[in-house]
């Protein structure tokens, strides 16, 4: 979601020209529209900037299928895999394939289609952005209905990148046939919904695959509007014109879904808001960092600036994740703040001083939120200096390892597993996370490739509650999406913040 | 002596989409946001940012890249678009005819606008009518295009929905052109239903571009038809007994218009540029759209293309300009 001053201006005036308007939306819903935020750019979910693009995944789920699917709480479930796991030795993986499946063109589902589709995911030469974790499997080949793979290097999460980012199942005949042109022109998957016509940066219609393996969608018919603009979404379904949107800011979703004919639903979902420390300059100072978290009301925050959407958070890990620990909690306490500043010598007459980094516009709220962190941390003796750059610049920077002492960051993590939470942000040797200290790296390097699940996550556990007692970063809130649709809809939103057409039913 | 100005006016506009080619490569790469970055996921290592980095050769020195992109630019092809894997020229190509349709309708409305506004206000001056005008002309100029595309969403978008919010054509009518040119194919195959379609989808982006626009046009289009009318020639036309409209539209407006068309020409390209915010408020799936996601999605192929189109057809038109400029002008025909 992107709020310039321009969009924030444009969405001023149509909230004081919109208040008087009142239009129908008792029609009954034969086809369904939603205006959906980002334009599609490729039907390749393998390939390419917006196969890791994680709101374009609900279109792409609507046609294609991942190896495993994931069910709206972010948990697995049977999908196209019904059965999956290891040799007891951790040197093979094997997958069990449905059968009976079709694809779009009618033609039979295999096994061949999942060995292939790993495969091809695993080659270089295809340009997956996700290459190196797939790659950690070999040999794939198909036993009867069973795939199987060694393993080059053991990665516990492998099957939690099934239904990840590229985890999609592309058929092998097809594709080989029509080759990478042909498949763009007309894509095709085993998932709920067949691609019936697509316009770059318009549209695309959607058609309810009648042999769909999980039952056939609700409605038949899908139209997803690409539009961009926020404002023009919330005209679209005041108007009546689409019948589901998101991505709207929170305002105009409280007064919206007030409105006669219109309803809302606003659910936390897997992104969170956090400020990564470095270890450089005065963040090398554990009372520092320490009074920097607990001078920050997070609840304040999310009450005043995001309408009450969102959750504190006190750990990289939400309430959904798998290694989430309610018993870490970091209150606010801005008295034990200035008393860790005092033992280094700092108080408001002396501040200790900083630069923070901050994108604006790029999430909800994001530079006004700083901007509230850094007025909190100067009551308490802290004076930070706030830097706005763009979120590429961000990604730079991160990757150089020379970010400033304090840096804002949402990080998304939709299978809600600590390796790729806490994990990639935390362990120092990763080109994307912040601080590198070695005690930290100590502990988490273990846990990479622990094969007992229960012993892993406790580990994560423990690694969450070290890095909250050292102030390693600031966790900060949990975002929830707000989706704004007809109220002859009923929408289930999925924690992973993909919307899905083929979970929708008329209400 | 015209066709050396002509080809003089080409050879300048090859330098500069040259130089235009040049900046555009340099300041994409200059600007922070490598796309490899954006793209590669937590977890990711420097050897596999390498691996993307050669695969979409942004391992090369910046010189060594501009050179290729250039050598391949000088034989049709632009490159790959990172973010679509299609040729960055068909891409480009594809969404220039939406761009220029809606151009061209945004350009007829400011013309018959502004041209309305300064004949009736040269018709009716100093009365009350050319001071309301003025007024109108005034609001029509302060106000920025992606307001006035705002309030026509809420206007005929919201509050009386006859014309539609977003999209170049309703997914339900859009059938298999042959061109890109909807609008105009619309006509030639007479599929008029296809035709009102479009234009309910055009009208208003074309009106929030022309709006502007029409008050620019009028303004001076009035100013120099005021000017004219005190000119010997038009006291003349009078003198013989002509009616003052003949007066303004026989013989004032002839002269009075060359200042407007050197104008319109130059207003033209910014009208152009302007498209890039009204198609993204209105998904209107042009050029400008797509230059937007671009620049979004640091696809830097994509980027090129799209900025060195533009320079192409802002310079084209500022030749076309001055091309027609020239026929028009006795003093230049004859010189």
């Amino acid at each position: 979601m992107t709020f310039s001053r321009r969009s924030l201006l444009k969405m001023t005036a149509a909230s004081v020209t919109l208040s008087v308007a009142m239009p129908s939306f008792a029609q009954a819903i034969d086809e369904l529209v939603i205006a959906y935020n980002v334009n599609l750019p490729s039907w390749d979910p393998t390939v390419g900037p917006s196969a890791v693009n994680p709101t374009i995944q609900g279109i792409y789920q609507s046609v294609f299928d991942q190896f495993i699917l994931q069910e709206p709480d972010l948990s697995p479930a049977p999908g196209l895999l019904t059965d999956w796991g290891w040799n007891e030795d951790r040197t093979q993986v094997w997958m069990d394939v449905r059968e009976g499946v079709k694809w779009h063109d009618g033609s039979d589902f295999t096994a061949e289609d999942v060995a292939w589709s790993l495969a091809r995911a695993a080659d270089p030469a295809t340009g997956n952005p996700i290459q190196f974790v797939w790659g950690t499997l070999a040999n794939h080949r198909v036993e009867g209905n069973r795939v199987i793979a060694d393993v080059q290097q053991f990665d516990p999460t492998i099957f939690k990148w099934m239904y990840f980012l590229t985890g999609y199942v592309l058929p092998k005949a097809y594709y080989e046939r029509v080759g990478a042109d042909g498949f763009e022109a007309a894509p095709i998957g085993t998932g709920p919904y067949m691609v019936e016509q697509y316009e770059r940066n318009a549209f695309v219609r959607l058609r309810a695959n009648p042999d769909y393996w999980n039952g056939v969608p609700e409605f038949e018919s899908v139209t997803i509007r690409f539009v961009t603009d926020a404002a023009s979404r919330v005209a679209e379904v005041e108007s009546g014109r689409s019948h589901v949107t998101l991505e709207i800011p929170y305002e105009e979703y409280d007064r919206l879904r007030e409105r006669s004919g219109l309803a809302g639903v606003a659910a936390p979902v897997s992104d969170i808001a956090m400020i990564f420390f470095n270890d450089i300059d005065v963040m090398l100072d554990e009372n520092v960092r320490r009074a920097a978290v607990y001078a920050v009301d997070k609840q304040l925050i999310i009450d005043r600036l995001l309408s009450g959407y969102g959750v504190a958070i006190s750990t990289l890990e939400t309430p959904e994740y798998a290694a989430y620990d309610p018993s870490i909690e970091v209150p606010y306490d801005p008295d034990l703040a200035r008393e860790l500043l005092a033992e280094s010598g700092y108080s408001s007459d002396n501040p200790v001083r900083f630069t923070i980094q901050t994108t604006r516009g790029f999430k909800p709220k994001d530079y006004e939120m700083i901007q509230a962190i850094v007025g909190m941390w100067r009551r308490v003796g802290i004076e930070a200096e706030i830097e706005v750059y763009e979120v590429a610049r961000h990604y730079e920077l991160r990757a150089a390892d020379q970010l400033a002492p304090a840096a804002f960051y949402n990080w998304g993590n939709s299978v809600g597993d600590p390796t790729t939470s806490t994990g990639f942000a935390m362990f120092g040797p990763s080109p994307h996370s912040v601080w590198d200290s070695p005690d930290l790296i100590e502990k988490i390097a273990p846990l990479w490739a622990e094969p007992d699940e229960e012993t892993r996550i406790q580990g994560w556990k423990d690694v969450s509650r070290y890095i909250a007692e050292h102030a390693y970063v600031l966790p900060l809130l949990q975002y929830v999406q707000p989706i704004l649709h007809a109220s002859g809809v009923n929408v289930v939103p999925h924690a992973s913040g993909a919307l899905l057409p083929h979970l929708m039913t008329r209400a | 002596m015209f066709l050396r100005r002509l080809l003089s006016r080409i050879a300048t506009t090859l330098v500069t989409l040259f130089g235009v080619a040049v900046i555009v490569f340099a300041v994409i790469r200059i600007v922070p946001g490598d796309p490899v970055a954006m793209m590669l996921p937590p977890g990711a290592t420097e050897a596999d940012i390498a691996r993307l980095q050669a695969f979409y050769g942004l391992d090369k020195s910046i010189p060594e890249q501009f050179f290729i992109w250039l050598g391949g630019v000088v034989q049709g092809d632009f490159g790959t678009s990172i973010t679509t894997r299609q040729p960055v020229l068909g891409l480009v190509l594809s969404r220039l005819p939406a761009t220029l349709e809606l151009s061209v309708m945004a350009l007829v409305i400011a013309v018959a606008l502004g041209g309305l506004v300064a004949l009736t206000g040269t018709r009716l001056r100093y009365t009350r009518t050319e001071g309301a005008l003025d007024v109108a002309n005034g609001m029509a100029l302060s106000v920025p295009d992606f307001l006035w595309g705002l309030v026509l969403i809420l206007l005929f978008g919201v509050l009386w929905p006859v014309f539609t919010i977003s999209g170049r054509v309703s997914p339900n009518l859009a059938p298999e052109f042959a061109t890109s040119f909807f609008l105009f194919e619309s006509v030639v195959r007479l599929r008029f239903d296809l035709w009102l379609d479009l234009v309910q989808h055009m009208l208003m982006p074309a009106l929030a571009l022309a709006i502007p626009l029409a008050a620019i046009i009028g303004q001076l289009l009035k100013q120099s038809l005021k000017e004219t009318m005190h000119l010997d020639y038009v006291t003349l036309a009078r003198t013989k007994g002509y009616s003052e409209n003949h007066v303004i539209l026989r013989e004032a407006l002839r002269n009075a218009v060359l200042p407007t068309l050197t104008l319109i020409g130059v207003q033209f390209t910014f009208l152009i540029g302007g498209t890039v915010i009204i198609e993204r408020l209105f998904s209107y799936e042009g050029l400008g759209n797509m230059a937007i996601d671009a620049v979004i999605n640091r696809d830097l192929p994509l980027i090129q293309g799209i900025v060195l189109l533009f320079a192409l057809l802002f310079t084209m038109v500022n030749l076309a300009v001055d091309l027609l400029y020239a026929v028009l002008n006795p003093r230049l025909r004859h010189a």
